[in-house]
C-alpha cells in the first residue's frame, strides 16, 4: 500500500464532510432539549400571549382587543388572589429566609447534635405539599388538634385557623414556612461554609462584636447565597399553591385565593380560556419584574469573592 | 456575653425549635399506629393500644398499588428522557463553540425561572392538541427539558480535564461514544444529584399531574391522597389519614435517612450550580 498518499486521500474527503458534520454537531445534541423547551416553555408563552389578547364570544368570530385584560381587572377575585399572593410572598419568604439563616448559623458546626437537629429542619423538604396540608389540617384542627390540644392550655382554645377569613391566610403561609425553612437552610451552611474565618478573626481582633462580624462580614459574604435563594422563594411563593387547592379552596371568601389557583380555576372549571392566559400573562410578568428587582437590590452590597 | 455563651445558646435555641419542627412528624408517625378514634388523637408518645390497623384501612380505600405504580413510572419515564437530554446538551455547552451559543443559552437560562408549573393553562392544552391528556406521558412531557440539569453537566464536564477525552479521540472514538463511554462515567456523581433532585420533584408534584389526567386509573400518588384525605378527615379518620400520608411520604423520607448526606449534597449542588 502506498503509505504516503493513501492518509491524504482519505483525509481530504472526510474534512469537508466534517465540517458540516461539526456545525450540525451542537444542534444535534441540543434538540432533544430545544424541542421540548420550545413545545412547553416557549410555545405557551406565546399562546398565553396571544390568548390574552383574543377575545372569543360564544358563536360569534374571535376578535383582537384587551377585552380579557378588561374582565381580568374588573373580577374582583383575580384582585383579590393578586393582593393574597402578595400578601403569601411577603409571610412566606421573610420568615422562611430568616429562619433558615438562624438555624443555618446557629448548627454550622458539624457535630452529632447539630446533625440531628438539622435532619428534622430539612425532612419538610422531602414530603409533597398535600403531605404537609394533611398533617397541618390536623395541626390547625379545633379542639382535637395539635395546637389546640397543647396550646389551648395557655389561651388559645378553639381558634378555626383554616376557617377564618383573617387568618386563613397566615395558616396556609405557616405551611409553606415549615416546609422551604430547611430547603433554604442547606444553602445557607454552604454559603457559611465559605465565609472566611480569617476575615472573621481579624474582625474579632480589632473588637468587633458578634453583631457587628455578622452585619459587616458575614451577611454581605452571603450576598450570592441570598442572591440565589431570593429568586427560589419567588418562584416558590408563585407556584407552591398546593395546600390551597386541597385544604381551603380558596377560601373563606377568597381570602386564600391565589394566582396560580385563580388560573387552575379558570382553566380547570371555568373553561375561559382568555382569563386563563390573562393571568398567566400577568403572573408571568410580576415574577419576571420581582426577580430582576431583587437580584438589582441585592447588587448592593454583594461582596463577590474572585 | 462571652464568646462560648451564644454559640451555645444559639444551638440551644435552634435544637429546641428543631425539635417543634418535628412535631408533625411525630404526630404523623404515632397516630398512624394508634387504631381508632382515641380521645386524645392529638398524642405524641405512642401509647397503647397500637397496632396496623389504620395502614389496612387506609389500603382498603384508596387505590395505592396503582397509585404507586403511575407515580414510579412518571419519575422514572422524567429521568430517562431528562438523562438523556441533560447530558447531550450539557455537552454542547460545555465544549463545543457554535454561532447562537449565548442566545441559546439565555433561553435555558430563563427557564430555571419559567417553570412549567406556571405555565399549567396553556400546557393543558397543548398535551390535549398532541392527544397526551390523560395519559401518564402527557404528565411527563413538560419536564423532558430541564434547563437546571444542562447547567449541572456543564459544570461537571467543564470540570473534566480534557486530556481524558483526547485520548479517546486518539482511539478513533466518536462524539456519542466519547460522551457515552468516557464523560458520562466521570461525571457520574452530577447525574446521581441531579436524578435525586428530580425524583423528589415529581413524586411531589401534584397541581399539573391533578390536571393533565382525569381517569382515576392513571392517577398518582399525590393525587390520590388528595381525594383519599378529604374523604378520612370529614370522617374524622385521623389515624387512617396519618397512614395514608406515611404510605405517600415514607419511601423518599426513608430513603433520605439512609442516603441522608447523599441527599443534602445533591439538594445544595444541584442548587448552587444550578
Amino acid at each position: 500500500m502506498d503509505a504516503a498518499t493513501l492518509p491524504i486521500r482519505m483525509i481530504l474527503p472526510r474534512q469537508r464532510a466534517g465540517t458540516l458534520r461539526i456545525r450540525a454537531q451542537p444542534w444535534l445534541l441540543l434538540a432533544p432539549s430545544l424541542v421540548f423547551l420550545l413545545a412547553f416553555t416557549y410555545w405557551p408563552l406565546l399562546q398565553v400571549l396571544e390568548g390574552s389578547f383574543r377575545d372569543q364570544a360564544f358563536g360569534s368570530a374571535a376578535s383582537w382587543g384587551i377585552g380579557n385584560y378588561a374582565r381580568l381587572f374588573a373580577d374582583l377575585h383575580f384582585g383579590r388572589a393578586a393582593w393574597n399572593n402578595l400578601l403569601y410572598a411577603v409571610s412566606t419568604i421573610a420568615p422562611s429566609v430568616i429562619l433558615a439563616l438562624g438555624f443555618a448559623l446557629a448548627l454550622r458546626e458539624t457535630t452529632l447534635f447539630s446533625m440531628a437537629a438539622r435532619t428534622l429542619v430539612v425532612l419538610p423538604l422531602l414530603i409533597p405539599l398535600v403531605v404537609a396540608a394533611a398533617l397541618f389540617t390536623f395541626v390547625f384542627l379545633p379542639g382535637e388538634g395539635l395546637l389546640d390540644w397543647y396550646l389551648g392550655p395557655l389561651g388559645l382554645r378553639a381558634v378555626n385557623w383554616l376557617g377564618s377569613p383573617s387568618l386563613a391566610l397566615g395558616a396556609v403561609s405557616a405551611i409553606t414556612v415549615w416546609k422551604n425553612t430547611g430547603y433554604y437552610m442547606l444553602f445557607f451552611l454552604a454559603g457559611l461554609a465559605s465565609v472566611s474565618q480569617e476575615l472573621l478573626d481579624a474582625a474579632r481582633i480589632d473588637g468587633a462584636r458578634a453583631v457587628a462580624r455578622f452585619r459587616h462580614v458575614t451577611l454581605p459574604m452571603l450576598g450570592p447565597t441570598f442572591g440565589f435563594v431570593l429568586p427560589i422563594a419567588l418562584v416558590n411563593a408563585l407556584v407552591q399553591v398546593d395546600q390551597v387547592v386541597t385544604v381551603t379552596q380558596g377560601g373563606p371568601s377568597d381570602s386564600t385565593n391565589l394566582l396560580l389557583y385563580y388560573i387552575y380555576q379558570q382553566a380547570e372549571q371555568n373553561h375561559d380560556a382568555g382569563l386563563a392566559a390573562a393571568a398567566t400573562v400577568v403572573s408571568v410578568a410580576a415574577l419576571l419584574t420581582l426577580t430582576m428587582a431583587s437580584l438589582r437590590t441585592m447588587e448592593r452590597g454583594i461582596h463577590y469573592e474572585s | 456575653m462571652n464568646r462560648r455563651a451564644l454559640p451555645l445558646l444559639g444551638m440551644i435555641v435552634a435544637a429546641a425549635a428543631a425539635l417543634v419542627w418535628a412535631v408533625p412528624f411525630a404526630w404523623m408517625a404515632v397516630a398512624s399506629l394508634r387504631p381508632g378514634v382515641p380521645a386524645d388523637v392529638a398524642a405524641l408518645w405512642p401509647a397503647p393500644p397500637l397496632g396496623l390497623g389504620n395502614y389496612l384501612d387506609a389500603w382498603q380505600s384508596g387505590d395505592f398499588p396503582t397509585w404507586y405504580l403511575n407515580t414510579v413510572l412518571v419519575c422514572g419515564g422524567i429521568l430517562a428522557v431528562q438523562l438523556v437530554t441533560v447530558t447531550m446538551a450539557g455537552y454542547a455547552f460545555a465544549r463545543l463553540r457554535f454561532p447562537g451559543r449565548d442566545s441559546v443559552f439565555v433561553l435555558f437560562l430563563l427557564q430555571l425561572l419559567l417553570v412549567p408549573t406556571l405555565l399549567i393553562a396553556p400546557n393543558l392544552t397543548t398535551i390535549v392538541a398532541l392527544g397526551l391528556y390523560d395519559r401518564l406521558p402527557g404528565i411527563m412531557a413538560p419536564y423532558f427539558a430541564s434547563a437546571f440539569g444542562v447547567f449541572l453537566m456543564r459544570q461537571a464536564f467543564r470540570a473534566i480535564p480534557r486530556d481524558f477525552e483526547e485520548a479517546a479521540m486518539l482511539d478513533g472514538a466518536g462524539m456519542f461514544a466519547l460522551i457515552r463511554h468516557v464523560l458520562v462515567p466521570l461525571a457520574r456523581p452530577s447525574l446521581v444529584a441531579f436524578a435525586i433532585v428530580s425524583v423528589t420533584f415529581h413524586w411531589n408534584e401534584f397541581l399539573w399531574p391533578l390536571m393533565a389526567v382525569s381517569s382515576p386509573s392513571r392517577q398518582v400518588l399525590t393525587v390520590g391522597l388528595a381525594s383519599f384525605a378529604s374523604g378520612s378527615e370529614a370522617g374524622g379518620e385521623w389515624g387512617v389519614l396519618a397512614a395514608g400520608t406515611v404510605l405517600v411520604a415514607g419511601p423518599l423520607l426513608l430513603a433520605f435517612l439512609v442516603f441522608q448526606r447523599r441527599f443534602v449534597s445533591s439538594f445544595v449542588f444541584t442548587g448552587l450550580k444550578g
